[in-house]
């Protein structure tokens, strides 16, 4: 068992990279407000989804128990864009 | 994916094998029903904010965006090392177990470090879960994160020490899935608390 062939290891990198995108990239003023809360929600869903199906190894779960989970970053993201985009501006 | 006998297989490379859940059932249930908590909480905040995004927006500012981002990097480096025992056990190498889970309950002990950090910058500033709502919701939503890190940390350490006598092996590794899982739930769950509450920008 090579550690760098593992496929755990492939999905781990690609999280490292996307929390840097997110943390150090679109958090900074170059991209309007909307922008940067939908890219850094849809980022954290995408994030959360691969934890599910590889480090909790979802993807060789029974699929109606893998479809359950998978959906609650889809509701969570929504449900929190919805209130963002519904609570009213600063100005 | 096909069905042999009525029965859901998967080709993973261990072969054809049955689909199924890390663990026990149990753990499961376990993990939707705290996932379910969270998200009433994350609503839960969400609708506090609606009601008042100027003190949210200003108290934001005051956090450490960067140590919460190291956080977030250090908890999916632990979710990697202790997917990697889990691994490790499958294919029968019981002697790289303990290295794998060890690396788990270092990088538990630096996030409880860094949120201790954190929590002391607070307070020497004066700021208390009292100050305001988004403190409050700060305070709890940390703090009850922070108590599902000690809880799986002391988890992983009880692991170490068994995986060191090997007492795990390919066919008895119930106890460290459910652990396992259990970790990664505690990696998910900061995954969307820390941009909720460090990166959120008001319009």
């Amino acid at each position: 068992m090579s550690v760098l062939r593992e496929r755990v290891t492939g999905v781990w990198l690609g999280l490292m990279a996307l929390t840097c995108v997110t943390t150090w990239g679109l958090s900074k003023d170059l991209f309007s407000p909307a922008v940067a809360v939908i890219g850094i929600f849809a980022i954290a869903a995408v994030k959360v989804s691969y934890v599910m199906l590889d480090f909790m190894e979802l993807r060789d779960a029974p699929i109606p128990v893998r479809v359950a989970f998978q959906a609650w970053p889809v509701i969570v993201a929504v449900m929190i864009l919805g209130f963002w985009f519904a609570t009213p501006s600063l100005a | 994916m096909s069905t042999i006998s009525n029965v859901e297989v998967v080709n993973t490379d261990q072969g054809v094998t049955p689909r199924r859940l890390p663990g026990v059932d149990g753990v499961w249930v376990a993990i939707g029903a705290d996932s379910v908590i969270f998200a009433i909480l994350f609503g839960s905040f969400m609708q506090a904010r609606l009601h008042n995004p100027a003190v949210f927006e200003a108290s934001r500012h005051t956090l450490n965006m960067n140590l919460g981002g190291v956080d977030t990097l250090i908890l999916l480096t632990s979710s990697w090392s202790v997917a990697l025992a889990i691994q490790a056990l499958k294919r029968g190498l019981v002697d790289r177990v303990p290295r794998y889970l060890l690396g788990g309950v270092l990088t538990g002990l630096m996030f409880m470090m860094s949120k201790s950090v954190e929590y002391f910058e607070k307070f020497a500033q004066g700021i208390r879960p009292a100050t305001n709502d988004f403190y409050m919701w700060y305070f709890t939503l940390t703090g009850i994160h922070l108590l599902h890190v000690v809880f799986g940390t002391s988890l992983l350490t009880y692991l170490w020490v068994r995986a060191r006598r090997r007492a795990y092996s390919c066919s008895r590794r119930v106890v460290p899935e459910c652990v396992a899982s259990y970790w990664h739930l505690v990696d998910l769950l900061w995954i969307v608390i820390f941009p909720l509450l460090y990166l959120q920008r008001a319009v």
